[in-house]
């Protein structure tokens, strides 16, 4: 498999290394993908079919994919991923320098650039968000308001037994911006990709109360700014939210620093149903959707829709319980290597990719696509070889063959469009070398990830796609020790002290290739341990109409709709 | 009827209480809890420990309801945590979209049922009442969900005279007032934005109100067929009246007492939320919202709309007691 070249943002271990960034965030805008026919024009309205209504607009309490979408037409962040790819590439910063110790980033902003409101971006107003989340105090706390805040920077300036990475913020000038950590992570700065660290008007999240996330013992309210303000500088502003249509429309800032979008106006409607969204967008009352049943491609594309495959960026893997978890009750023999390894070798992955997977899928040799740094080509893997998993099993001959397999319902995820008939494929590759297999459905949400989480299962099927191009946010996420230095109950708390110490290893090195070399040595340690089997990348797919041009599909769903026009 | 009618209402008080401590324990007893549902695939033991810990999820159950109930006589029914604002300002945000397609799904249901039933029953044994009896046996077997994909596919997207979902266009920009957005149209004078309001209930009035029809014409049928071999409909014939009258006076008003019944059990039954209707046309109304709501645990929405379309079903049969009363004389005198 071919690996990409390593990222450009590459920070010298010798001194203080000038990183400067092509500031060229938004030309080549009418090079993206889409229709190849007719010429692009300006103005319309494209109507966008979205599973689910946004949460609320602030990206500081959003982590929801259908919320992102429309904050990356509002909003821009300091980085934004390029085009097309997960490279992180400038946006509002036009570089940033990194210290030696890998402790203070020294970002250079764009000049000339406005808020909706018209007040200015600057380096105050980076470090006013910089602190805004970093002192947020009771709901704003609760994990399903800032929940990637915490995630890549950890605790708050009022909690100071929860570790966090944030150290300060200051404007040295008009537009630099010093960022300090109090340790180095490979989170950072690569997470400023993400549309939760969007820049946000200061003056308007003081205006509408922004942290004011009021409530009482169920469940809190959004604020006036997350509802009806949100202000970014990004190239569509806010224009209303119609909750009793299911609908968002966001009309072109002419203002934008970069080069202006070409439609007028998008709407974002809410279908919750596939069946339907697919209808309207046969009817002509939408232009396109996402998450577009593999089973549809054929259909839409015959039609004359067009179907952009995006890369795959995540990863479907077989979780397999360790047993160290009281009262889960797994399987003793899951404990032996060898009958992980038989596992391993019992499933013929590459027909379940050929035979279950859109076209663009391919097999897992570890847990994180080849896209991401630190991916290893040399890591152990593990062949289709039923006759050597019977004779793993025979060697180790364990007091019960039967393997409890949770599989999910209700429910399609990019790594996995049918879970069925991926559960089906795998246990009956299983049975085939001699495991017998319980199996137990249950609904996705909240009951199977709550099972699957608790490791209530012997194996389950579960995955993840990727936010940003970091192998922590995949194998960290997955394998890294949690404060009783055990792995997750997922995988039933396994003690690997191998792996844990080179995931924070990795986690902690300030120079990119030597993170990567590291990442690489932590893919070759998991892959020998197989604490789970990964089975495959899969890339999920949206769809236009044939007269929708410029879109061009993102790994990581973030997707830039102001280079977008219709033709008629 | 004073009387009667605060009896009823004061019935309503201990309903409400039994449904609420009900509803608290089932919706606690389901697996996996809102911590979970609101965190997804991404949440870690202590984001849900966290989660619990914030919002009062980890106190005794029945200091929970004791809150709960302490809040929901002031009609707070606390903050959706799917949509993080206060219940009540959704659900009086949606249920006009659910009354609205109620109101046409009825309009189509009782327009086409009572005429039918009649007619079916005038022509006893006749084509026509086969072909009514038998149609209205389809029209409760057949699945709303398949019938609603069948309807959009032909009416919206093959020969597109229809819009297929939502409850408006997304390019017309109407002005709400009210929220019930065909009213809002006419009120404004913004006749399109009613007109395409309107367009937008046709289809899935069609799908919603098939069952409602189907019952209906069978009522009717079953109970004209009563009616017209009634002693005082031969009298009323014999003393010479014309037969409009004798229609009029003793078989239709006679025939309509438990089609009344039933016209008020079906509407107060889609008033709590169309939910099939409601997902397969993307409509925004309670329905929907209940739908998303079991999805994501979001227990605030499922007490509060529960509580309130319950409020809401005892009205409507209420006034369909009172409205014997106007039809037969004799409930009044009792």
């Amino acid at each position: 498999m071919q690996r990409r070249p390593s990222r450009v943002l590459a920070a010298s271990a010798a001194a203080l290394t000038a990183v400067t960034l092509s500031a060229c965030a938004s030309s080549d805008r009418d090079s993206g993908g889409g229709g190849e026919g007719g010429e692009a024009q300006s103005g319309g309205t494209l109507v966008f079919g979205a599973t689910g209504d946004p949460s609320n607009l602030d990206p500081a309490f959003a982590s929801d994919g259908e919320t992102f979408r429309v904050l990356r037409q509002i909003y821009d962040g300091l980085l934004q991923p390029a085009e097309g790819s997960t490279e992180a590439e400038p946006d509002l910063a036009e570089g940033y320098e990194v210290s030696d110790d890998g402790l203070e980033y020294t970002f250079t902003l764009r000049d000339g650039v406005t808020f909706h409101d018209g007040t200015d971006f600057n380096a105050e107003a980076v470090c006013f968000n910089f602190e805004r989340w970093y002192n947020f105090t009771g709901l704003a706390q609760s994990p399903s308001a800032s929940s990637y805040y915490q995630d890549v920077f950890g605790g708050f300036a009022d909690t100071p037994d929860v570790p966090n990475i944030y150290a300060g913020c200051e404007a040295t000038d008009e537009l630099t911006a010093v960022i300090r950590l109090n340790r180095v992570t490979s989170k950072f700065p690569a997470a400023l990709t993400l549309p939760a660290f969007s820049m946000q008007s200061p003056t308007a999240l003081q205006e509408y109360d922004a942290d004011n996330l009021s409530g009482n013992e169920d469940a809190f309210t959004y604020s006036e700014y997350g509802l009806e303000h949100p202000t970014g500088t990004g190239p569509f502003r806010f224009d209303s939210w119609d909750r009793g249509n299911g609908q968002i429309t966001i009309v072109r800032n002419d203002e934008y620093w970069g080069e202006p979008a070409l439609l007028d106006e998008i709407v974002f409607r809410t279908i919750p149903d596939g069946n339907t969204r697919r209808q309207e967008l046969q009817a002509g009352t939408i232009d396109g959707y996402d998450f577009v049943a593999p089973a549809d491609y054929g259909t839409l594309e015959g039609e004359g829709a067009q179907v952009l495959v995006r890369d795959p960026f995540n990863i479907l893997y077989l979780g397999i319980n360790a047993g160290n978890v009281a009262g889960t009750n797994a399987n003793p023999a899951l404990q032996d290597p060898r009958i992980r390894q038989a596992i391993a070798h019992a499933i013929d992955r590459q027909t379940i990719v050929n035979s279950l997977l859109p076209e663009g899928a391919e097999v897992a040799t570890q847990f994180m696509p080849p896209t991401v740094d630190g991916w290893a080509d040399d890591v152990t893997t593990y062949d289709y070889d039923p006759e050597r998993a019977r004779q793993l099993i025979d060697e180790v001959n364990p007091a019960s063959r039967t393997l409890r397999f949770y599989y999910p319902t209700d429910v399609t995820r990019p790594y996995l469009p049918d879970p069925a008939a991926m559960f089906q494929a795998i246990s009956e590759d299983l049975s085939e070398v001699g495991f017998t297999i319980e199996p137990t459905a249950l609904q996705w949400n909240p009951d199977y990830l709550q099972a699957a989480q608790a490791g209530q299962a012997d194996v389950h099927l579960l995955g993840w796609t990727g936010d940003y191009n970091d192998a922590y946010n995949f194998i960290g996420t997955f394998f890294a020790a949690k404060a009783d230095g055990l792995a997750k109950a997922e995988f039933g708390a396994f003690d690997a002290p191998e792996v844990f110490a080179a995931l924070d290893r990795a986690d902690a090195e300030p120079d990119p290739a030597n993170r990567t070399a590291l990442y690489q040595e932590a893919n070759r340690l998991i892959m020998d341990y197989l604490p789970a089997v990964p089975v495959s990348h899969s890339p999920p797919a949206l769809v236009v109409a044939e007269d929708v041009q410029g879109l061009t599909p993102s790994p990581l769903t973030a997707e830039d709709f102001s280079t977008v026009s219709l033709t008629s | 009827m004073l009387r009667f009618t605060v009896r009823r209402l004061l019935q309503l008080v201990p309903i409400l209480l039994g449904l609420s401590v009900l509803l608290f324990a089932w919706l606690r007893a389901l697996p996996g809890g809102p911590a979970q549902a609101a965190l997804g695939e991404r949440a870690t033991p202590e984001d849900i420990e966290q989660y619990n810990r914030l919002f009062g999820l980890d106190q005794p159950i029945w200091i929970q309801y004791l809150r709960f109930l302490q809040r929901a006589v002031t009609l707070d029914f606390g903050n959706s945590t799917q949509y993080g604002r206060p219940v009540t300002e959704v659900f009086f945000e949606r249920f006009p979209g659910t009354i609205e397609l109620t109101l046409a799904a009825m309009v189509f249901a009782i327009g086409v049922g009572i005429p039918l039933g009649y007619v079916a029953a005038r022509r006893y044994g006749s084509a026509l009442d086969s072909a009514s009896v038998v149609g209205s046996l389809l029209g409760v077997a057949v699945p709303v969900f398949f019938l609603a994909y069948l309807l959009r596919l032909l009416f919206a997207v093959e020969l597109g005279w229809l819009p297929g979902s939502g409850r408006q266009d997304v390019r017309i920009d109407a002005t709400r007032i009210t929220n019930f957005y065909v009213l809002d149209g006419l009120l404004t004078r913004e006749w399109d934005a009613a007109w395409d309001a309107l367009l937008h209930l046709v289809l899935p009035a069609l799908a919603l109100g098939t069952i409602p029809l189907a019952i209906i014409v069978r009522i009717t049928r079953a109970s004209v067929l009563d009616v017209v071999n009634e002693d005082y409909v031969r009298t009323a014939n014999a003393k010479g009246l014309s037969a409009a009258t004798v229609r009029r006076r003793h078989v239709v008003r006679n025939a309509l007492l438990p089609v009344s019944t039933t016209i008020g059990l079906q509407t107060g039954l889609l008033l709590s939320g169309a939910v099939l209707t409601e997902t397969v046309f993307a409509f925004g109304g309670v329905g929907l919202a209940l739908r998303d709501a079991i999805t994501y645990r979001d227990f605030a929405i499922l007490q509060g709309f529960i509580l309130l379309l319950a409020v809401v079903y005892v009205l409507v049969n209420l006034l369909v007691d009172i409205s014997y009363g106007v039809l037969d004389p004799r409930v009044r005198v009792r």
